[in-house]
């Protein structure tokens, strides 16, 4: 079957069979920056944004996508710039397997929490796995990141 | 991997329910989240997110929840976290993570009568009803003792009548299956028990949510909670003995007459 | 120092965190076929008859390959030098099948749906076998897991696989028994962890190719393309020439990629269909059909005089190396080589046991390679002797631990060259809050907090066989290229080797080009395992990289008909010492790279392995706060102090650490591996094997309390396995400080807690 979705602001047609994944579709259409690390919906690895939402594209039904807004790494290039910057600043992409949904899920805390704190941060995040830093040096990358530190400094 | 003949949306429940009923293998699809996971052979997979089932409304003396609805919105959802002391709220926060909260469904949840909930035993200790298209509308503890039938979930309602519930849980680590929950709520001198994850589905606990509503002295919350224990059955699975639960049990439930208690 | 101890960013960092497409996977040619492994569902069984030909006929199927199709030549898949200690036990396809996932036959088709449709129509007839499964029945059971004739060891590492003994080891220096009767205490403890996944995000793959001469080209998620090279040689019967490795970007190993899980089923399907192949596993198959580490039981002994001075540390053990020998002996021989000079006032020490075939995924390389298992146990018995000889655990080690220039009863006379590990005690103790908090405190209701700790060494390469080559090329334009061999799994070690080169040439980061690995262009390296690549490699990069610098003054004294001694190399500028002649390292470069004058390219070469592996120590200490009514523990504080020896880079160090920490909290409180009765692991989703998650793990520190090793690169030794070695004795103490219950089998959960603190005579 063929869907229409928006895919990183452009409209493209892909054929999907019936039983497919997003995350599949989606590697198949070239979208790399999609990893899949676990076939259980439960490592984050896979984590796109469908209508501005973070979600599971190994557990979203491609179907399901037809007529939405699919938004990936690759459509986020300047800010996860940005915010890579600091990940690597402090050493914590590791192996970088997991950046990508780590990444997208770090982006859509920022636009849902205001101010989150070390706690809420964490509970945002929980849902994405790393085997690598033990998680440290990212919560330090998403605080400089977000200014939070600064603006505990400042108060 | 699943197999899947035909994908329909169909645009009214009357429609989702025909389509349903004329095929053994049709399936209603929920979140998706877990259909991967399983290798079901769907003839054809009935996606009712087109039906306008989802969202959290305020109902005048219920609260309404659609069974589109994401647990993230639960989660989320002011009106949750504003009735029911936080308690349906909290209850979908252990969930995994965000992504698969945005994805799976209350109706998923509720309907498919999960041992694992979390959300079932919170609802079950509330006055919760559910609305299936051809079964109607009914209790939330008769739709979970009733014969698992096709039908279609469309809706839960839960009474905004002021009760006082406490969710309790254990989990051996943060975003596991729980090794046991309970839920206590209390409405005047009505009490209601609920256990989940024992690791049979949520229960009520009959002779201990009586007693407790029987009693006027309340001192030895310990009682009451070794008679849920007692007269609850519990299993063995990976996450924990029988012996344990049944242990786990007293200590949880304990703690969430305290906390109802402590609601004044 | 301008590069060594600063925190560089890693040189793949930004590519890698945003997504971009350099791992396996990603550069897979689009019509590779898809390779998929039929698995043994029992757990020790013959095939009677395997029936291919439904599958083989379908459309879409290159080939389905059986046992009857593969080479005779038994290998391991251990990622060893050669030769290598691990038995030469496994075919890539054997008419027996020896655990629930072992490959039964390999289908390779031009896509999945028709690999696993293919899959479904191959016939196997089983005879079916009763299995080993508990490895603490394995000796002299009835069935044999290995019985076949032309399995081959390249040493005696005493198998006797007619018992199922892979190995069988005993060091014992001074009459243990003997001494024991004279001590003042004598403890004991048994000890038991589990098969540990290593759970890297990116799982196994590979894919292959034939190239334009007809070579077989290999691209791998491994951490050892050389002996992948060389296993690939020896089991396709093909010589290692014909054959190229090439590691890409890793999602991750610690240890599982020094193990050839999946890269000969590419390379065989390539060979026998002259076509590009890919194979990607599971996170099922990852868990399922790879390796762990190795479960144990270590039975420790210590004993100390009235002074507090341990005498006697005696360990027996025994390993499941499950149905294949990977790693079987030498991560064994590490429970000892790690534990046994720790504490040096002894007068007799021993390790010995046994390492068992049993039915199960075999085990193989895991990060702290038995120095894990065995400081749990080492240490959980010396927490357990402070407490019988009534004295401070930390004061007890500061005692006894070996100090600088001190030797041990297992040493052969070599001195330890550097050590902060006393140092490390003190600090750490003042950051967890010793003094005030130990050993135990009350926090209202029905929660208390409890305080642990454990020390640990680790080695820094394995001396007298690792050895690794690096060259250094300076380029025409005056950049230049350093080649290594090294693999860097996410660790940060290409950046860290630069780092070194970069000090030595004084150039920037970024004027050197860094190049790994491919087994046509690098220079030999064993790969990235064993703690060796900062030491070991370190130092062959520096001494190549000091090679090159000597033959640039040489070359540039030489343009300038100036003598050696009279100028001066800055990095850029080669200047004599009178400031009246000066040459670029441009011009240098341009001049050398021309070749008139007997001129040629410099290149700066050197090959380095070293008679010594110097431990780095970590101090542990953990704070756990326990629920008594349902024995629930929440790690509240962790803090390790860490010498590595010199830091190379502060940043990518710690990240090393709290990685590492966090893996072995997680062995210490979650990670759990079950079997079902007949041998079928029920843990083998991230689902039911619970990695911590950032809610799992509370606050962590990590100090690192420096010092020069006279061997190493700057003075640096390892970082990457010490790690994770404290979390699980510490965890276990602050527990028992806690509530009085003593967990020894791994993971400690809140169930085993809360039972053990039901039993009667428990008191606290």
């Amino acid at each position: 079957m063929q869907i229409e979705i928006n895919l990183n602001g452009k409209k493209v047609s892909i054929k999907v069979k019936k039983n497919e994944m997003l995350a599949d579709t989606l590697r198949a259409h070239g979208v790399y920056s999609i990893r899949k690390g676990c076939d259980t919906a439960c490592c984050g690895l896979c984590t796109v944004w469908v209508e501005e939402k973070p979600v599971l594209s190994c557990a979203f039904l491609s179907l399901k996508a037809q007529g939405k807004s699919i938004t990936t790494l690759e459509g986020l290039q300047e800010e996860a710039e940005a915010f890579a910057q600091h990940l690597v600043a402090e050493g914590s992409e590791q192996c970088g397997f997991c950046s990508p949904g780590f990444i997208m899920t770090v982006l859509a805390m920022k636009r849902e929490l205001k101010n989150p704190s070390d706690e809420e941060i964490i509970h945002y995040l929980t849902g994405n796995l790393c085997r690598c830093t033990g998680y440290l040096g990212q919560l330090r990358a998403i605080k400089k990141y977000l200014g939070v530190a600064q603006h505990e400094f400042c108060r | 991997m699943f197999t899947l003949k035909e994908f329909v949306q169909p645009k009214s429940v009357e429609e989702a329910y025909e389509i349903l009923i004329s095929g053994r293998n049709n399936t209603v699809l929920g979140g998706t989240a877990f259909l991967r996971m399983g290798s079901k052979k769907i003839g054809t997979a009935v996606d009712i997110s087109k039906l306008e089932l989802n969202g959290v409304k305020d109902a005048g003396s219920l609260i309404e929840i659609g069974a589109c609805t994401a647990l993230r919105e639960v989660e989320t959802h002011p009106l949750l976290i504003d009735h029911f002391d936080g308690a349906v709220s909290d209850s979908v926060k252990n969930i995994i993570g965000v992504q698969f909260r945005n994805i799976a469904t209350v109706g998923a949840s509720v309907f498919s009568k999960y041992g694992f909930s979390d959300l079932l035993t919170v609802l079950l200790a509330l006055d919760t009803e559910v609305e299936l298209f051809k079964a109607g509308r009914l209790p939330l503890d008769a739709f979970l003792k009733s014969p698992c039938e096709k039908d279609i979930l469309m809706r839960l309602f839960i009474k905004k009548n002021g009760r006082n519930v406490s969710y309790q849980y254990l989990r051996n680590s943060a975003s596991d299956y729980p090794v046991l929950n309970a839920a206590v709520s209390k409405l005047g001198s009505q009490w209601t028990v609920a256990v989940g994850a024992r690791p049979q589905r949520a229960a009520i606990a009959m002779k201990a949510s009586e007693a407790l509503s029987n009693s006027s002295n309340r001192e030895n919350p310990e009682y009451y909670a070794n008679m849920a224990a007692d007269e609850l059955r519990f299993g063995t699975n990976a996450r924990g003995t029988a012996q344990y639960r049944h242990a786990m049990c007293k200590v949880l439930v304990k703690r969430a007459i305290m906390e109802v208690l402590q609601c004044r | 120092m301008n590069f060594v101890g600063k925190s560089i960013p890693k040189i793949d960092g930004m590519a890698i965190a945003t997504g971009k497409p350099v791992y396996t996977e990603d550069l897979a040619p689009a019509n590779a076929l898809v390779v998929k492994l039929l698995r043994s569902p029992h757990a020790f069984a013959r095939i009677r008859s395997i029936d291919v030909s439904k599958a083989s006929k379908l459309k879409g199927i290159a080939c389905v390959l059986t046992y009857k199709d593969v080479p005779r030549a038994r290998f391991t898949l251990a990622g060893q030098s050669y030769p290598e200690p691990s038995p030469y036990d496994r075919l890539i396809l054997d008419e027996i099948v020896r655990y629930v996932g072992d490959e039964v036959a390999i289908v390779a088709a031009a896509d999945e749906e028709t690999a696993e449709k293919a899959m479904k129509l191959i016939k196997v007839d089983y005879e079916v076998f009763e299995p080993v499964l508990d490895y603490e029945k394995a000796i002299d059971h009835r069935a044999v897991v290995h019985s076949e004739s032309d399995l081959h060891c390249n040493f005696d590492i005493g198998m006797q696989k007619d018992r199922n003994i892979a190995s069988s080891q005993k060091v014992e220096v001074g009459n243990v028994e003997e001494e024991l009767q004279k001590c003042a205490v004598v403890v004991e403890e048994t000890c038991y962890t589990k098969a540990q996944a290593h759970c890297m995000m990116e799982t196994y793959r590979a894919f292959s190719y034939l190239d334009h001469t007809g070579r077989l080209v290999v691209v791998s998620s491994t951490q050892i393309p050389f002996h992948v090279r060389r296993q690939l040689a020896r089991a396709l019967n093909t010589p290692a020439s014909r054959i190229r490795v090439i590691k890409p970007r890793i999602g991750g190993g610690f240890g599982g990629k020094q193990t050839g899980a999946v890269e000969m089923f590419a390379a065989i399907v390539t060979l026998r269909t002259g076509k590009p192949a890919k194979i990607i596993y599971d996170r099922k198959e990852t868990f399922t059909a790879t390796n762990s580490r190795h479960a144990m039981r270590l039975k420790v002994r210590l004993g100390a005089d009235s002074e507090g001075f341990i005498r006697v540390v005696d360990i027996e053990g025994l390993s499941d190396t499950g149905a294949y020998g990977e790693h079987a002996s030498t991560t064994f021989g590490v429970v000892g080589e790690k534990t046994l000079p720790l504490y040096n006032k002894t007068r007799a020490v021993r390790f010995m046991g046994n390492v068992v075939y049993t039915n199960k995924m075999p085990a193989g390389a895991f990060r702290g390679y038995g120095a894990t298992q065995g400081t749990f146990a080492l240490e959980t018995a010396v927490n357990k002797l402070a407490e019988e000889l009534n004295m401070d655990p930390a004061a007890l080690r500061l005692k006894n631990l070996i100090k600088v220039g001190e030797t041990t009863l297992v040493s052969e006379g070599k001195t330890l060259g550097s050590s902060t590990l006393h140092q490390c005690i003190e600090k750490g103790q003042a950051l967890i809050g010793w003094k005030e908090k130990y050993p135990r405190q009350a926090t209202g209701s029905s929660k208390v907090r409890g305080l642990g700790m454990a020390v640990t060494m680790q080695g820094s390469g394995i001396a007298n066989i690792d050895t690794a080559s690096a060259e250094i090329r300076l380029n025409d334009d005056g950049s230049y290229t350093l080649l290594i061999g090294s693999t860097d799994m996410g660790t940060g070690s290409d950046t860290i080797l630069n780092q070194m080169a970069a000090e030595v040439l004084d150039t920037s980061v970024d004027t050197i080009i860094v190049h790994a690995a491919d087994t046509d262009i690098s220079p030999y390296d064993p790969g990235s395992y064993a703690s060796s690549t900062t030491y070991v490699t370190g130092m062959a990069v520096v001494k190549a990289a000091e090679d090159l610098r000597r033959q640039i003054v040489e070359s540039g004294a030489r343009f300038m008909n100036a003598a050696l001694e009279e100028v001066d190399f800055d990095g850029q500028t080669l200047s004599t010492l009178d400031g009246e002649k000066s040459i670029s390292l441009q011009k240098i470069a341009e001049l050398q790279v021309l070749g008139f004058g007997g001129s040629r390219q410099l290149v700066g070469y050197a090959t380095h392995g070293s008679s010594v592996s110097p431990p780095p120590f970590i101090a542990g200490f953990a704070e756990v706060e326990v629920d008594q009514e349902t024995g629930k523990i929440e790690l509240v504080d962790y803090v390790a102090v860490i010498d590595c020896g010199t830091v190379i880079n502060p940043n990518l160090a710690a990240i090393q650490a709290e990685g590492g920490l966090v893996q072995g909290i997680g062995m210490a409180m979650y990670e759990d591996v079950r079997h079902d009765a007949w041998g079928r692991m029920m843990t083998d989703s991230f689902m039911e094997y619970k990695i911590p998650t950032r809610k799992d793990i509370g606050s962590i520190k990590v100090v690192f309390e420096e010092c020069f090793e006279p061997t190493g690169p700057f003075g640096a030794k390892s970082i990457g396995e010490v790690v994770i070695n404290t979390p699980p004795p510490a965890i276990a103490h602050a527990v028992y400080n806690a509530v009085g219950v003593r967990v020894t089998d791994l993971p400690i959960t809140p169930e085993k807690v809360f039972l053990k603190m039901q039993k009667p005579g428990h008191h606290r």
